[in-house]
């Protein structure tokens, strides 16, 4: 099958649109791996739990999406924090196996009570924007799209500021390359945990703003969004957030090529070989270091 | 085991198989029905989950795998019902030796070895999505063919009691592991990977049995589900919904204990079920439960409702005991 060339340049451009959003989902994941170890099942859940507050708020206070970050981030590190200080850490008694099934535990009980709330409609937001598109050349891209682009970066880039330049950065750092050394210098290590996994959530929050312009939301979404995550960590490498916004970027693409030439049903399935090979043959990943 | 448990074993297994003498309600024998179904694919989960340690997340891909390979062999080439599902047990028994091969191998454990197991599944799911000769997103409907030969049964207590032969069956393959020197291999495989290959374990030969065996049971418990429904789609053969039953029912029951499976699948659909009766209509409801039961099993027992009932039973024999 051929296509022109504008039609795969825009099907590359929209991919790695896409992305940067896909990548923005997949930071919190990584940051939460590379510093507590453990794979946060829970993470698709969380992530359509922000975006139903997303479109609640919008619905019933009528709060722009890209304004709702700033409630709803604070507001989801807090249960990030209260989730992993209180529920995933006393539970898992510390066993690597244990957070998994806890996590996974929590994805059911999130996104059951989703559907108990909201029942299974498909619910999307409209706002003047959605459907505004920009010229570049001869390719048409979403308006609403590229803000979530544009986002996305700079939200990878004070992550990592973040990590790189602040005391509670230095401490969440100390805590992901040497638990016990982090504790004797004094660092309150389930408080690190906590803060840790706020952030994971936190990020989800702002990605459930970015997306929710143009996209939709019911109770199984954060499924869809969140095996493509993990992809993304695997491929990016575990715990890297350079890794995360290039896995995310290049996955983005694979997807959209996949959907280009597969077609829709099959589009999905580039991505789980990516991961099946990667975790076959390099489960380091791309840019980890760490085994 | 001890005589006790075979007691016990067999006094569960008779109160089930009389269940439809005592009661004629269609819903109650489709209870038992789908319970019992649900047990056999985690009594497979059980044995490479609970007894060799290597949790799955995906054993949707040996279930759906049962299925479709007896429906696909009965609709498309005419073969008979039963050979359809020893093919399909075959298969399911392939397909977990060709997973665990390429993952075990690769030396995937834990966490890793879960989100394999996962996306495998997932690749077969969007596979038989999107695929003609698998019936697509339509599914395979089985032709109503009522008979024996045809493995449909006109009345729900005669396919109770099938399902209830292959759950008994599985547990006779459990204990009769547990008490071989392959049984305690695994064990040894779960509790220190490394401390049994220093030991002169075949690991991976180890675990490759493993697998190939709980392949092999939870892919029965998919042909079981074909020939109870008649039907089947990639969301019900491939989803994530019976990986998760599947996990759960081991882990409530009880990990790694040859009942488990079948008190965890009880268990938790006798909560869902009263859930349900309480809470009304609402949907999602009986799975909050699910992964509220869970948790708790993780945080507060972590032998499930089995180590909890043993915790019950009077210690006063063992006073005198000090170890």
């Amino acid at each position: 099958m051929t296509y022109p060339l504008p039609i795969i340049a825009e099907a590359m451009l929209n991919g790695l649109l896409t992305g940067a959003v896909y990548a923005l989902v997949a930071l919190g994941l990584t940051l939460v791996y590379g510093v507590l170890h453990i794979i946060n099942f829970a993470h698709g859940a969380l992530l359509t739990s922000a975006m139903f507050a997303v479109w609640a708020i919008h619905a019933f206070l009528g709060v722009d999406p890209y304004l709702a970050i700033l409630p709803l981030t604070p507001l989801f590190f807090a249960l990030g924090y209260g989730l992993q200080r209180y529920v995933i850490g006393p539970a898992s008694h510390g066993d690597d196996g244990n957070i998994l099934l806890v996590t996974l535990g929590l994805a059911i009980i999130i996104e059951n009570g989703l559907l108990a709330l909201f029942r299974s409609d498909t619910r999307s937001l409209a706002t003047d924007y959605s459907f505004q598109v920009v010229e570049l050349g001869p390719l048409l891209l979403s308006q609403a799209r590229l803000y979530g682009f544009a986002g996305a970066l700079a939200v990878t880039i004070l992550l990592w500021l973040l990590l790189a330049r602040t005391d509670i950065g230095k401490a969440i750092r100390a805590v992901a390359k040497e638990k016990l050394g982090a504790a004797l210098v004094g660092i309150d290590v389930r408080h690190v945990y906590a803060v840790t996994f706020g952030i994971g959530c936190a990020t989800l929050a702002i990605a459930a703003c970015l997306l929710m312009p143009t996209f939709y939301v019911n109770p199984r979404v954060g499924g869809a969004f969140v095996l493509v995550a993990f992809t993304i960590v695997v491929l990016g490498g575990m715990g890297s957030i350079p890794g995360a916004l290039a896995g995310g970027l290049v996955i983005g693409v694979v997807e959209s090529l996949c959907g280009l030439f597969l077609g829709e049903s099959l589009g999905q399935i580039g991505i789980f070989i990516i991961f099946i090979l990667v975790l076959l043959f390099r489960p380091t990943g791309l840019f980890g270091a760490r085994a | 085991m001890t005589r006790h448990t075979a007691l016990w074993i067999a006094l569960l297994l008779a109160a089930i198989a009389v269940a439809p003498l005592l009661t004629a309600s269609n819903a109650a024998l489709n209870f038992i029905v789908f319970v019992l179904i649900i047990a056999l694919a985690a009594q497979g989960w059980n044995l490479l989950g609970g007894v060799a340690g290597q949790s799955s997340f995906g054993h949707a891909a040996f279930f759906g795998t049962g299925a479709y390979v007896s429906a696909l062999l009965q609709l498309r080439f005419g073969v008979n019902a039963w050979a359809g599902l020893a093919a399909g047990i075959a298969m399911g028994a392939l397909v977990g030796w060709v997973i665990g091969f390429l993952s075990f191998r690769a030396g995937l454990r834990g966490s890793y070895f879960a989100l394999v197991t996962l996306a495998f599944a997932e690749v077969l799911r969007i596979l038989a999505n999107a695929m003609g000769f698998t019936g697509g997103a339509a599914g395979l409907l089985l032709k109503l063919d009522l008979g024996f030969a045809n493995l449909q049964f006109s009345s729900r207590a005669q396919f109770l009691w099938l399902a209830l032969g292959f759950v008994a069956l599985g547990l006779i393959i459990s204990l009769r592991i547990a008490a071989t020197r392959f049984g305690a291999q695994l064990v040894a495989v779960r509790e220190n990977e490394d401390a049994a290959k220093a030991l002169g374990v075949d690991v991976l030969s180890v675990k490759l049995r493993a697998i190939a065996i709980s392949g092999a049971m939870t892919a029965a418990a998919g042909v079981l589900y074909l020939q109870y429904f008649l039907y089947i789609d990639a969301q019900i053969a491939y989803g994530v919904w019976i990986s998760v039953e599947a996990l759960l029912a081991a882990m409530v029951g009880g990990r790694g204990l040859v009942l488990g499976p079948i008190i965890g699948a009880f268990t938790l659909h006798g909560l869902g079920e009263a859930t349900k009766a309480f809470a009304g209509r609402v949907p999602g409801i009986d799975l909050m439960v699910y992964g509220g039961v869970l948790v708790l099993v993780v945080a507060f027992a972590p032998g499930g409702v089995l180590g909890l009932l043993a915790k019950l039973r009077p210690k006063s024999r063992r006073s005198g005991e000090t170890a």
